[in-house]
C-alpha cells in the first residue's frame, strides 16, 4: 500500500485562516459511525484536523470519545462515513500504520514507563544505533542530548534526562510524551484526557504545551471533558453524546457559556444539586456537586 | 520559541554536585554489593582457608555453576517475567546430549547442538504460551517445571533403562565437548574451572546488551510496563520470547557441564535450583515485578551464594544452617530492593 505521508508543508504554520486557504485538510471524518456488535457506539461524527490548528473533542465518559480516537490511531476501524488523511480514503489496520501516516496518541497513562530514565523513555522504540551486527549499539550520548534539547524547545526546563521518568510530575510526563510525538515526525497529535488526572497548575503547563505542539505547526486533537482546558486552546470543538454529535463549531461560532451548556454536565449537575438538597442529603456531597456545578460553568446554581 | 531556548543546555545548576557515594547508592546492586563485602571479610576472619587462592577458586567455581543461569534468570525477570522450569531444564538439556548420541551412538557434538536447539525450543514454548495465554509466569513455567521433571525421569528410564543416563565418557567427540564444556586453567598454580570464565563472559554480554542496545531498553521497558511498552512499537512478544530462549540458552551451558564434568546425569536432579537462580537475580537487585535490575547484581547474588556454600563448609559449621541463612539473605535484599524502587520513584 502506498500510504500517502503528511506532509509538513501542506499547510504553514503562519497562514491565518487554513479553514478557508487549505485546499485539503489534514484529517477529516465524514459521517463516521462505529458498532459493536449491536451496540451502537459512534455515529455520524464530521470533523476535521488542520495543520497549527487544535480540534477539541468534547463529552462526558460514554459520550464516543475513545471510539472516536481508536478509530484515527488506528486501533479500530469505522463501519460508516469516510476518514479520509490529506484527502485520501483510509482506514487505519494498526497503531503503526497511524504512526506511519503521522498520526501519533498520547495518551493519559500509557505515556512512559516510570523506572526508566527520561531519555530511554524519550527513544523507546525508535533507538539511534551506530555499529554493525552484533556491534550495534546505542548511541547514547546523542540520545541524550536530543532529549535535552527537543525538551527545551517545547519549552520544558529539565534538570537531569538520566533520573526516572517517574520522578516527573504527571504534567511533565505528559509533555515528554508530546514531545517525544513531535520529534518523531508526528503531524497529528491526538491527546486523549492529557489534563483530567492534573490539578490546576499542572493543567495550564500542559494546555500551554498543546499551544507549542500548535504553533509548531502540528494538527492536534485534544479529547476533553472540561470545556474550561478546551476553550481557550481550541480552534474547532467537537461535542459527543451517547455516539452522536451534538455540535461542531469554530471558535469564533460559540462562546465558552454556550460550550458548558451544550456540554453533558452544566444543567444536569445543577438541577442534581438542587435535588439533593430537597431530599436532605448529606451536605457535604451537595457541596461537592456545587462545587462541581461552579467549576464546569463558572457560577453557582440558584 | 520560548526564552527557555536561550538557556544553556548543558550543567544546569540544579543538578547539583551529586556526590559519587549518592550516586553508587542508587545502583539496582549495591545492596548485594555491601553483602558480598560484608560475607567475605565475615568468612575470611572465621575461616583461614577461606582466602587461600584453592578454597577461592572453589568458591567462584560453586558461584559460576549458579551465576551462569542467574544472568538469563536476571534478564528474564528485568523483562518482568519469571521462570521455575529452569532448575529441571538444565537436566533436560544434558540428558537430551547424553541419551541422543548414546541411541544413536553419534559423535558426542550432535547431541550437544540437539541439546542446545532443544534448550531454546523449551524457552520459545514457556514464552509462547505465555504470551498466547496471558496466564502468569509463574503458572505457565510451574507447568513445564513438572512436565520436564516427568519427562527426565520417565524417557531417561525408557531409552537408558534406569535413573541415571548411560556413562558416554568413551564415545566420539567427548574428549574435545569436556575440554570446552568442563575444563580447568591453571592459573599462578590454581586450577581455575572454565566455567568461571564462561560465566563473567555471559555477564559482560548481559551487561553490555542491557545497557548499551536497544534490545535491552526494550527489556527495560516490557518488564517496567508491557502496554506503554507496545504503544510505543516495542516488540514486547518477541522480547519475552527471546528472553526465554536466553535462559534456555544459559541452561544449555549449564548442562553441558554437568553432563561433560563427570560422563552421565542423574535424572531426577535439578529439582529446586530454579529457586536458587532466583533467589541470585533477587539479592542482585532485579525487582520481582520487573523493569528494574542488573546482570553484574544477578552475579553478585550468586557470588553470596557461592561464599555462603563454600563458607560454611571451610568455616567447620553445620551446613544445616545454610538454608536459614539463605532465607535471611533474601528478605534482607528485598527490602533493600523495595527501598531503593520507592525512592526510584519518589517525586
Amino acid at each position: 500500500m502506498n500510504a500517502k505521508q503528511i506532509d509538513q508543508q501542506t499547510l504553514l504554520k503562519d497562514e491565518k485562516d487554513p479553514l478557508t486557504h487549505t485546499p485539503v485538510h489534514l484529517l477529516s471524518l465524514d459521517n463516521v459511525g462505529k458498532h459493536y456488535g449491536n451496540i451502537v457506539a459512534l455515529t455520524d461524527v464530521t470533523m476535521a484536523v488542520d495543520n497549527g490548528r487544535v480540534t477539541c473533542v468534547l463529552g462526558d465518559n460514554g459520550a464516543g470519545k475513545s471510539t472516536l480516537i481508536k478509530i484515527i490511531a488506528g486501533l479500530h476501524q469505522h463501519d460508516a462515513g469516510v476518514f479520509k488523511i490529506l484527502g485520501e480514503e483510509r482506514k487505519l489496520n494498526s497503531p503503526r500504520e497511524a504512526l506511519d501516516s503521522g498520526i501519533a496518541t498520547v495518551y493519559q497513562d500509557l505515556a512512559v514507563v516510570p523506572l526508566m530514565p527520561i531519555w530511554r523513555n524519550f527513544f523507546l522504540g525508535s533507538e539511534i544505533t551506530v555499529g554493525w551486527g552484533p556491534f550495534k549499539r546505542m548511541d547514547v550520548q546523542t540520545m541524550k542530548d536530543i532529549t535535552k534539547k527537543e525538551l527545551a524547545d517545547m519549552g520544558i526546563d529539565l534538570r537531569d534526562v538520566e533520573q526516572p521518568i517517574g520522578q516527573l510530575s504527571g504534567g511533565e510526563r505528559q509533555c515528554v510524551a508530546i514531545a517525544r510525538a513531535v520529534h518523531f515526525g508526528a503531524k497529528v497529535l491526538i491527546l486523549d484526557e492529557p489534563t483530567a488526572a492534573l490539578g490546576v497548575k499542572q493543567s495550564g503547563v500542559v494546555l500551554r504545551y498543546i499551544l507549542q505542539a500548535r504553533d509548531r505547526g502540528l494538527g492536534v486533537v485534544f479529547i476533553t471533558h472540561n470545556p474550561h482546558h478546551a476553550f481557550p486552546v481550541g480552534d474547532r470543538f467537537l461535542l459527543l453524546k451517547r455516539g452522536k454529535s451534538i455540535g461542531y463549531y469554530e471558535k469564533k461560532g460559540i462562546t465558552i457559556e454556550e460550550l458548558t451548556a451544550q456540554m453533558a454536565g452544566g444543567a444536569e449537575l445543577a438541577e442534581l444539586a438542587h435535588e439533593l438538597e430537597e431530599l436532605g442529603g448529606h451536605g457535604d456531597v451537595v457541596k461537592e456537586v456545587q462545587a462541581e456545578v461552579a467549576g464546569t460553568s463558572g457560577h453557582l446554581p440558584a | 520559541m520560548t526564552q527557555t531556548l536561550t538557556k544553556p543546555l548543558a550543567g544546569d545548576e540544579r543538578v547539583g554536585t551529586r556526590n559519587p557515594l549518592q550516586k553508587l547508592l542508587g545502583r539496582p546492586e549495591v545492596g548485594a554489593l555491601v553483602g558480598a563485602i560484608v560475607l567475605f571479610v565475615f568468612f575470611a576472619i572465621v575461616s583461614q582457608t577461606f582466602i587461600q587462592p584453592n578454597a577461592f577458586a572453589t568458591v567462584l567455581y560453586g558461584s559460576s555453576t549458579i551465576g551462569i543461569m542467574a544472568v538469563g534468570v536476571s534478564l528474564l525477570m528485568i523483562g518482568g517475567e519469571f521462570d521455575l522450569s529452569t532448575g529441571v531444564a538444565v537436566i533436560s538439556s544434558a540428558l537430551t546430549a547424553s541419551l541422543f548420541s548414546w541411541y544413536f551412538t553419534t559423535n558426542v557434538w550432535v547431541g550437544v547442538l540437539l541439546a542446545l536447539a532443544v534448550s531454546l525450543t523449551i524457552g520459545f514454548i514457556n514464552g509462547w504460551i505465555l504470551i498466547k495465554t496471558k496466564l502468569p509466569s509463574f503458572i505457565v513455567t510451574l507447568a513445564s517445571f513438572l512436565m520436564l521433571t516427568g519427562l527426565n525421569l520417565g524417557l531417561t528410564r525408557l531409552i537408558g533403562g534406569s535413573v541415571s543416563s548411560p556413562s558416554i565418557s568413551t564415545m566420539d567427540g567427548f574428549k574435545s565437548a569436556q575440554a570446552v564444556f568442563a575444563s580447568s586453567v591453571n592459573i599462578g598454580g590454581v586450577e581455575v574451572k572454565n566455567t568461571v570464565f564462561t560465566w563473567i563472559i555471559l555477564v559482560a554480554v548481559a551487561s553490555w546488551v542491557l545497557l548499551r542496545t536497544k534490545v535491552g531498553n526494550w527489556i527495560f521497558a516490557a518488564g517496567g510496563d508491557a502496554n506503554a511498552a507496545r504503544a510505543v512499537g516495542v516488540p514486547v512478544t518477541k522480547t519475552k520470547i527471546g528472553l526465554f530462549m536466553a535462559v534456555g540458552f544459559c541452561g544449555w551451558i549449564l548442562g553441558m557441564h554437568n553432563l561433560f564434568a563427570f560422563d552421565a546425569v542423574q535424572s531426577g536432579e535439578g529439582v529446586g535450583n530454579e529457586f536458587l537462580y532466583i533467589i541470585a537475580a533477587v539479592i542482585g537487585g532485579c525487582l520481582l515485578t520487573g523493569g528494574y535490575g542488573s546482570a553484574v547484581g544477578g552475579a553478585i547474588g550468586a557470588f553470596i551464594f557461592g561464599m555462603a556454600n563454600k563458607g560454611i563448609v571451610y568455616a567447620q559449621w553445620n551446613p544445616d544452617w545454610f538454608k536459614f541463612f539463605l532465607g535471611l539473605m533474601l528478605l534482607l535484599a528485598t527490602i533493600v530492593n523495595l527501598i531503593v524502587k520507592r525512592r526510584a520513584e519518589l517525586k
